[in-house]
């Protein structure tokens, strides 16, 4: 019965796959794959390319979740960065506009860390600030405008390909692997959740906690900014009323069905981005399916209610207690 | 935006101080709903230029997306004793006791974009609106006419699930493709009129249809899902205005550029010149007394690629779109 119990990562690769037989049945060409100029076309590829932005904020918003905190700005975030990047692509170099962009991540993320970690703001509230003015900020950048551009660096990280694979796609990898190897490589995720687990004790046991819960936010600021600038990148202009609208909801479900609790304590990266890609096979196979669009967010509930509840503790002790009951009767 | 607004405003304010209206000259106030979209500001300008064309002193108030502050507007308005006023309501109940007063104090009310609740029906005088039912049929009757007698399977991108615009648009688009049995929407899925779902949709549409081969027409509510739904064509290696036809509604200026390059077809205007026939009709009310239809519906112009995009591209990009 032991191996029936969800074991750390089982419950959301399994959920996965089901989910990806699915999508194989409302569409059968759904593993197709070719190559269209040079990059892979396919809708196992457009799963990858669209769940971008999400497995980005995830990345961020993991640690921060780990903290105990929540991050509810990074949607508006996005909405920013994206702005900054399309008034400034048709006039400066890529590196420029690169580090204008994250810069301005940064910079949100530090905000949000100095009213969470310096000023002792609830999470919640702190980030609730940017996430409304945020927006408005972004508007007053692009004018209410959609702020288009020309410049093919910045298109090519939208829309270019390397070794096949959408450029959006191969970053979303690198970002996983340099945050995995910084936080699991060293120390430091053992402290984000200890941090998390019990700030205080933490704290009396020589844990930095403040200058942890500080570098979560701009770690989480940065990666928002970073899925901004793809999502401007993708369309060839910053949408500043729709960029990353309700992204922060989809980022807190990717983390949650990922496992990791929001009360702090211990997190996975790799699940969390797996949670992100859970949710955009679901998005994906809902397109395909040709339903009527007023059923995607009914279908998308029940869906998360399934994953959610595939990983319930109490649920599955109480399927083991049935099969052994079954089993003493037989 | 703020600075700019309050330098308008205080231009405005600097120029009534220091000319006295002209006697034989109209003051009108209009309470405009804030610059929540691109058109939004388009219509602004708009409007201004129009009462300039007519010698007018149109005195604008930015409400912010606030309902009271386009009462505390229309009450400094009737205070002013305006000529007439232009509302562009932001919802469409709660007007009745604002408008009564504009009514007491003799100043004619025209309703600009959108209606206000029926109850409210002889507190105006006139409201200029477009018909987006009749947008989506201008949009199926060019479909129905390019295609003629051939099978075309189309795909939609609908506006947000809704949205009254976007049930409206599927309506006319509907109702005027019926008659012609050789149409067909095969596809039809929310694009919540942004760019980037209108391309994700449209990436899924082209994969659920064999490559796009059998898709014949894309149909979008708006132009910014069109755009969307161009790149996600281009990027499949297919070539939107020619394997596949666009039309799509609002003629933005983007998609005049998309229709330079020969990358869509068609598009239907929801004009933003609604301030013209408002004028034109407090003028013949003021001038002969003449009382204007309950109604005036604005045109539902189609733009194709044999009207010069380029020139409208460049006229319209201007006006804050």
């Amino acid at each position: 019965m032991t191996a029936l119990l969800p074991r750390r990562g089982l419950a959301q690769i399994l959920a996965l796959i089901v989910i990806l037989a699915v999508d194989r049945i409302v569409s059968p060409q759904f593993f197709d794959l070719r190559l269209q100029d040079g990059r892979l076309f396919g809708s196992l590829i457009d799963v990858l390319n669209r769940g971008t932005p999400v497995a980005l904020l995830s990345l961020g918003m993991v640690l921060v979740i780990a903290t105990r905190g929540i991050d509810l700005s990074v949607g508006a975030v996005m909405a920013i960065s994206g702005a900054i990047a399309a008034s400034l692509a048709d006039s400066h170099g890529l590196p420029v506009v690169l580090a204008a962009a994250l810069g301005t991540g940064l910079v949100c993320g530090l905000w949000n860390g100095f009213l969470v970690a310096v000023l002792g703001m609830q999470p919640i509230v702190a980030t609730l600030i940017l996430m409304v003015a945020g927006r408005g900020i972004a508007q007053l950048i692009t004018e209410g405008r959609i702020v288009t551009f020309s410049s093919p660096d910045l298109i090519w990280l939208g829309n270019g390909a390397v070794l096949g694979l959408p450029v959006p796609v191969a970053i979303a990898l690198g970002m996983l692997i340099l945050t995995g190897a910084v936080v699991r490589g060293s120390a430091l995720g053992l402290l984000i959740e200890a941090t998390g687990g019990n700030a205080r004790a933490s704290e009396l046991a020589g844990v930095g906690t403040r200058a942890m819960i500080l570098a979560v936010y701009v770690w989480c600021g940065v990666c928002a900014a970073l899925a901004g600038v793809i999502a401007a990148a993708d369309i060839m202009g910053a949408d500043a009323n729709n960029a990353g609208l309700w992204l922060e909801l989809d980022a807190i479900l990717a983390v949650v069905i990922g496992g990791t609790s929001l009360f702090g304590g211990r997190f996975s990266l790799v699940l969390a981005v797996l949670g992100a890609l859970i949710i955009q096979t679901m998005n994906t196979g809902i397109l395909l399916s040709g339903y009527p669009p007023e059923f995607n967010l009914l279908v998308k509930a029940v869906v998360v209610l399934a994953v959610l509840l595939l990983q319930s503790p109490k649920l599955s002790g109480m399927a083991g207690i049935a099969a052994r009951l079954r089993r003493t009767k037989a | 935006m703020i600075l700019k607004a309050l330098f308008a405003a205080s231009a405005t304010a600097a120029l009534l101080l220091a000319l006295p209206a002209n006697a034989a000259e109209l003051t009108i106030g209009f309470s405009q709903i804030g610059s929540e979209s691109g058109w939004r500001a388009a219509e602004t300008s708009v409007s201004k230029q129009e009462a300039a064309k007519r010698k007018v002193n149109l005195k604008i108030a930015d409400a912010q997306q606030k309902q009271e502050n386009q009462i505390k507007a229309i009450r400094s308005f009737i205070a002013q004793n305006v000529d007439a006023i232009f509302l562009a309501p932001v919802v469409s109940t709660g007007w009745d006791s604002v408008l009564k007063e504009a009514k007491e104090a003799k100043i004619p009310v025209v309703l600009l974009d959108r209606d206000i609740d029926p109850s409210g029906k002889d507190l105006y005088l006139t409201a200029v609106t477009s018909d987006s039912v009749h947008e989506g049929a201008v949009a199926g009757d060019w479909l129905a006419k390019t295609v003629a007698e051939k099978a075309c399977n189309i795909v939609e991108l609908q506006g947000t699930v809704g949205a009254s615009v976007a049930a409206n648009r599927k309506k006319g688009f509907d109702t005027a493709i019926a008659k012609h049995p050789n149409l067909k929407v095969v596809r039809s899925q929310t694009g919540d009129f942004t760019r980037a779902k209108g391309k994700e949709v449209m990436e899924s549409f082209i994969k659920a249809e064999g490559g796009g081969k059998s898709i014949c027409a894309v149909y979008a509510h708006n132009d910014d899902m069109m755009v969307g739904a161009i790149q996600a064509m281009k990027e499949a290696g297919l070539k939107p205005g020619k394997d596949i036809l666009t039309v799509s509604i609002d003629a933005v200026p983007d998609i005049f550029k998309a229709m330079a390059a020969g990358e869509a077809n068609a598009t239907v205007e929801l004009t933003p010149n609604m301030a013209g026939p408002a004028l034109d009709a407090i003028a013949a009310f003021k001038e002969k007394g003449t009382v204007p239809p309950k109604w005036i519906q604005t045109e539902s112009k189609l733009y194709t690629a044999a009207d010069d995009p380029q020139k409208i591209y460049d006229s319209k990009k201007g006006l804050g779109y």
